[in-house]
């Protein structure tokens, strides 16, 4: 049986659905493995930072930091490999511990001091992108031979697309994110967290603990996306992946997230990526379209999804059934 | 029977003080296994306050709570769920979002390899259900329920979690009667596995449906516990009203009652408040008594428009109106002093004399401002003749006394010159002095022709200044008193449904 609270999910994969067949009539070459192999792989990076905004925005908040935090972990490798001869490995592993604490400490701000996600990680947007300035200014090539190894992983299908890592490391993500969301506790609470915060309470949900561990998980896949950008642009520069953090909320949204919390999939997100990303490639192909038509379909698409969410809400509370059908013959 | 059993639960000498009031006084409460005890009290009696240092919300300040001879002190709900003592609000405290199942088992889920086994969850939600007599699919999100389902989801869930004690706080407020008839069969299956359930709510006839005992509060403390089978309602009406039933003898000019002003005809909302007829006559005050929750801020709201109706008619001077919003009733030349006026009423920080002509001016219209001077005029006026004691006409009207606050509030619909006033508790919360002068303002407008109806819960009030009262019960009107028999043991009868007594 649908349930009402899936239908957002199936309405974004009908629009994926509808769109990618719409492109493929109209230029059959994007149906080979080779855009869909390259679709995973440009939108590798944001793919996995929406996975950490779909945790923030289901526990009811924002993370306005996720673009910088990407741009500091790049220039924050950058600089690394330039000027130390650590193995980027033991890098992975330190600048991950840096967005991890930088999002626990961002989380434990909004829940001890009562802040507004919002501002919170406002601030940490600044600090963040501030932080990469202050490593470097300029773009930092990064030639490490380890680098190469990783960039030249990939698995070619039939059709010559090529499958890189990045793009398995998103899919990965991707599952270890519908997982935790359904499969877990802390999952449970984070949807918890979105119904209503003080119910959530009075329920025995640990807010602090949720709070702190949304933001930390959205700060490590911000920090994940950063490594996969590097090793997507082989460079760090401060000024790189501004705004993505938005590119990261409409993906969410569009994937049939509800923006107040409480609602929404893991998955949608992940088709809320492609239908993105899709209406790119398509725009590449075309040829002539300015590629701001981008922002303009992706404009009017959260205008329609929203419009679809508030629609839902009606439909559930008018479909609310009356108590009586429910008392079991006894 | 009850009595042989040791109790679940035993409170002794409860008290809890805020700055400047004593909330409770030595609060007595004993619950024994598989009764229902109704917690009966009028606001502000210390229902809510008991329930709070029960369930550790409220730190108390005196006495014992010995549950199952152990003496606790709960500091936290989740502290007292784990004692037992679970609680259901009449807002359902559950997440709308979640599915019935995850509601039930969040926190606890059933788990499988380190991860949540939805299978296990559902199966076990569902058996859960069934033992309560519901069979819903627990992998529909709450929100898709009725609030009866919902209110039986988190009963189910608060017994899971405790299972000695239940407290049901007004769980039936916002429910149909088949809706209640689910609540109560579930409290009947929990009777019958021996839980001590508390029962708090304002509809006398659902605590003599359900109940076994009850306690009623007033002003902090116990003035009687009682076994319902032997009680009658009206003992627990005077119990929770508490007056000396000593009937006062009005002593007031005869009404010299005018025409016919306003007449309604099975005028109602459904689930609000039960269709009734209503007929004002100039120079007349109407009455409206009934407890708490009876639906008397109900009638006036509905009348008023803030509510809309959605059958009967209204006729005025015996042409037919229509009363769909408070903007019509004030061209209509009604007028209502709301309940609440802290939230309804003032505008706090705006100046006396600009909360006084608010109701003149909007129905003047916005862009045809009243003239200053009229302004000063009206406002002194008012305050002169109501007696509003202030320091200027410029002060924020935050800044004045309860009473004050409330006869600038009649000040604004008075400077309307209304025909119909209607006043919803218009003496709540102000002292004695102010008390009288507003009761003896209503008598000057009766006397003056104009047509009034008041609710109130001073019966004693109701009795000095109506010429006919009508008894509200349970959102429907039940009986009308006129003349001689307005005294206040008739309108406890009354409210208690049972032979009024004969007039004295």
């Amino acid at each position: 049986m649908i349930r009402s609270t899936h239908l957002p999910l199936l309405i974004t994969i009908a629009t994926f659905l509808l769109a990618f067949t719409l492109c493929a009539s109209q230029y059959p070459a994007m149906l080979s493995t080779r855009v869909v192999a390259n679709l995973l792989t440009d939108n590798a990076f944001l793919g996995i930072a929406a996975v950490g905004m779909t945790f923030v925005i289901l526990s009811g908040g924002i993370d306005l930091s996720v673009g910088s935090v990407i741009a500091f972990t790049g220039v924050f490798l950058a600089v690394i490999l330039r000027d130390t001869s650590i193995h980027p490995l033991v890098a992975f592993v330190l600048v991950l511990a840096i967005t991890i604490s930088f999002g626990a400490a961002m989380g434990a701000m909004i829940h001890y001091l009562e802040m507004p996600p919002f501002i919170v990680t406002l601030a940490g947007m600044f600090l963040a992108r501030g932080a990469a300035y202050v490593l470097s200014t300029d773009s930092v090539p990064i030639t490490h031979e380890f680098y190469d190894t990783l960039q030249s992983l990939y698995w070619k299908a039939p059709g010559g697309g090529r499958f890189r890592l990045t793009g398995i490391i998103m899919l990965l993500t991707f599952l270890a994110g519908i997982i935790v969301a359904h499969r877990t506790r802390f999952g449970q609470n984070v949807y918890a967290l979105g119904g209503g915060l003080s119910t959530a309470r009075l329920m025995g949900v640990p807010l602090a603990r949720t709070t702190i561990g949304i933001y930390a998980t959205s700060g490590g896949l911000a920090g994940l996306a950063g490594i996969i950008f590097s090793l997507y642009t082989s460079a760090g520069y401060s000024l790189a992946t501004v705004g993505v953090e938005l590119d990261a909320i409409a993906a969410v949204v569009i994937g049939g997230t509800l923006l107040t919390g409480g609602t929404g999939f893991v998955a949608g997100t992940f088709f809320g990526i492609l239908i993105m990303g899709l209406i790119q490639t398509f725009i590449v192909f075309d040829g002539t379209l300015s590629s701001w038509w981008t922002k303009i379909v992706i404009g009017g698409l959260l205008f329609g999804f929203i419009l679809l969410q508030k629609g839902l809400t009606w439909a559930t509370t008018l479909r609310r059934k009356p108590a009586t059908e429910f008392a079991a013959q006894s | 029977m009850a009595s042989v059993t040791d109790p679940v639960l035993e409170c002794r000498g409860i008290s809890k003080f805020f700055p400047g009031a004593i909330a409770l006084d030595a609060v007595d409460l004993t619950l024994y296994p598989g009764e229902v005890h109704a917690l009966l009290g009028e606001n502000g009696a210390g229902k809510s306050t008991l329930i709070k240092c029960l369930t550790g919300a409220y730190r108390r300040d005196a006495g014992t709570i010995v549950l199952n001879n152990q003496e606790i002190s709960p500091n936290s709900t989740q502290d007292s769920q784990k004692l037992g003592i679970g609680t259901v609000y009449q807002e359902v405290n559950l997440l709308p979002n979640l599915t019935v199942a995850e509601n039930l088992f969040l926190g606890r889920q059933p788990m499988w390899h380190g991860f949540i086994s939805q299978r296990k969850m559902m199966t076990m939600a569902r058996d859960l259900l069934a033992e309560f007599g519901l069979s819903v699919n627990p992998a529909e999100p709450l929100s898709a329920y009725s609030v009866a389902v919902q209110q039986v989801v988190a009963i189910a869930r608060a017994v899971e979690l405790s299972g000695k004690v239940l407290i049901l706080d007004e769980p039936t407020a916002s429910l149909d009667r088949d809706e209640v008839d689910l609540i109560f069969s579930v409290i009947e299956k929990l009777k019958a596995r021996g839980l001590a359930i508390v029962f708090i709510t304002h509809f006398l006839d659902q605590v003599f449906e359900i109940s076994d005992r009850a306690t009623v509060l007033r002003n902090g403390r116990v003035v009687g516990t009682r076994r319902l089978a032997d009680a009658s309602q009206t003992e627990i009406v005077t119990l929770m009203l508490g007056r000396q039933l000593e009937d006062r003898i009005h002593d007031r000019a005869p009404p010299a009652i005018g025409d016919t002003l306003i007449e309604l005809t099975n005028f109602g909302k459904r689930g609000m408040i039960t269709p009734f007829d209503l007929t004002v006559r100039k120079g007349e005050v109407v009455g409206l008594a009934g407890l708490l929750g009876s639906g008397r801020t109900e009638t006036a709201e509905i009348i008023f428009g803030a509510v809309q109706a959605d059958q009967g008619d209204a006729r005025l001077e015996g042409k037919k109106i229509s009363i769909r919003n408070p903007r019509e009733a004030v061209t209509h030349r009604f007028a209502l002093c709301p309940e609440d006026r802290k939230s309804d009423g003032i505008v706090g920080d705006l100046s006396v004399r600009e909360n006084i002509i608010l109701a003149l001016q909007a129905r003047q219209g916005w862009f045809r401002p009243l003239p200053k001077a009229k302004v000063n005029e009206l406002a002194e006026a008012y305050v002169k003749a109501l007696d509003i004691r202030l320091a200027s006409l410029d002060m924020p009207i935050r800044l004045l006394s309860g009473g004050n606050q409330q006869k600038a509030l009649l000040a604004r619909w008075l400077a309307t010159n209304p025909a119909f006033l209607i006043l919803d508790e218009p003496t709540r919360g102000i002292d004695v002095g102010a008390h009288a002068e507003i009761i003896a303002l209503i008598e000057k407008l009766r006397e003056d022709g104009m047509a009034l109806l008041v609710a109130s819960s001073e019966l004693e009030e109701l009795v000095a200044y109506s010429t006919r009262v009508i008894v509200l019960r349970d959102r429907r009107q039940v009986s009308e008193l006129t003349g001689d028999d307005i005294t206040t043991s008739n309108i406890v009868a009354a409210i208690a449904d049972e032979p009024m007594a004969e007039a004295v």
